[in-house]
């Protein structure tokens, strides 16, 4: 399934999607405006201890989603080292991770339906400004159905593109891939419009 | 109306699968994927507003935490991150190209590697450049050195986004929506 949820059961996943969304928002723009590394080495074993109840499982899955961070924050820690500002070093990836671990933390926790349902709400009011918000549900489940769908045609192209050359396809795939998208998109359209259309 | 949900949503998922793509690797080692380039062909290809909305479609997917971003991350995290700039920037910088092709009405190869030099580029890496400096506390200066080495990767990519929108105008001259 194509989603980052975890299928640990935490005591978060029961709390409502819209007040995590705000809570993590307004946490987010507070920790922009720490500065002193102690408070934040203080706020990130917080956002850590947040983890705990998922148990073992849940820890190491989230860790395993900070990981794409690891070059930035050795790449930030060499350069303040460097310049001989670790105290500007420092505060700068600990907010890092605490905002990401924070952040990580939700979509762990919230199921993607659950989101989808926030934002149709949060889009209602821009009705009046020609954004349908069933227009906007029905893009979502599309984007979703077809992702996999796209996900197989480009492997297919490159398994073609491998069969006749030794060398790598890069962005060869690229029209035919679009060709494709397309192709479908055409098809979708007509799929709707006989089943009475999108008024 | 049917048309154009369906091809809004179905470049969305383009560009989702498309950063999945190592398109090009650069003599300097550093590997690009076909992200950006998926975001000018959306432009080139929708147009302005349509090309925005599946730029937009696609990131905002992201943000609510499908796996889709570059190295498969996803969710808000990546707003706090170091490339947030260039994802709330990939949207505009649709947008741009896109103006470009609907508006100039020069042939379609030109007009996309214009409008992609002008969105994916330079508005593009505008955006990048001031996230970076958020996030990461870099200077103005720093902040751009440190994006250097990713202009010529991106250059090439809107040579390639001007071959294929020709390509695309030649095998399916009615899915050019920018030019209806």
């Amino acid at each position: 399934m194509l989603t980052l949820t975890s299928p640990v059961q935490t005591p978060w996943h029961r709390l409502p999607a819209g007040p995590k969304l705000a809570g993590l928002l307004a946490f987010t723009l507070v920790l922009f405006g720490i500065d002193s590394p102690l408070v934040l080495a203080a706020i990130l074993a917080a956002v850590a201890a947040l983890y705990l109840p998922g148990g073992l499982a849940f820890v190491r899955h989230g860790l395993r989603m900070l990981r794409p961070l690891v070059p930035f924050v050795a790449i930030v820690a060499a350069w303040h080292l460097w310049t001989a500002t670790p105290e500007t070093g420092a505060s700068i990836a600990l907010r890092l991770v605490a905002g990401i671990g924070a952040a990580n933390l939700v979509t762990m926790t919230t199921r993607l339906s659950d989101m989808i349902a926030v934002i149709e709400r949060l889009a209602a009011p821009l009705h009046r400004f020609g954004l349908n918000p069933r227009l906007l549900a029905m893009a979502v489940a599309l984007v979703i159905r077809f992702i996999p769908v796209m996900g197989d045609r480009v492997a297919r192209l490159t398994e073609a593109w491998r069969a006749r050359s030794p060398r790598r396809a890069g962005w060869r795939i690229v029209l035919p891939a679009t060709l494709g998208a397309i192709d479908d998109a055409e098809q979708v359209a007509q799929a709707l419009r006989a089943r009475g259309g999108l008024g | 109306m049917e048309r154009k949900l369906a091809y809004v949503a179905l470049f969305a998922a383009l560009i989702a699968i498309l950063t999945l793509v190592p398109a090009v690797t650069l003599p300097t080692g550093v590997p690009i994927t076909a992200q950006s380039l998926g975001v000018m062909l959306a432009g080139a290809v929708l147009g302005g507003r349509l090309g925005f909305l599946a730029v937009a479609l696609y990131v905002a997917l992201g943000l609510l935490g499908l796996p889709i971003f570059s190295g498969g991350k996803g969710g808000f995290a990546v707003l706090a991150g170091p490339t947030a700039g260039f994802i709330l920037g990939f949207p505009v910088a649709a947008l741009v190209t896109g103006l470009v092709v609907e508006k100039w009405r020069a042939p379609v190869s030109l007009a996309t590697f214009v409008g992609a030099i002008l969105g994916g580029v330079i508005v593009l890496y505008a955006m990048g450049i001031g996230g970076l400096m958020v996030n990461a506390g870099l200077s103005l200066k720093d902040a751009t050195v440190a994006m250097l080495p990713f202009v010529p990767g991106d250059v090439l990519k809107a040579v390639l986004a001007a071959a294929l929108a020709q390509g695309l105008a030649k095998a399916r001259p009615d899915a050019l929506l920018s030019r209806a």
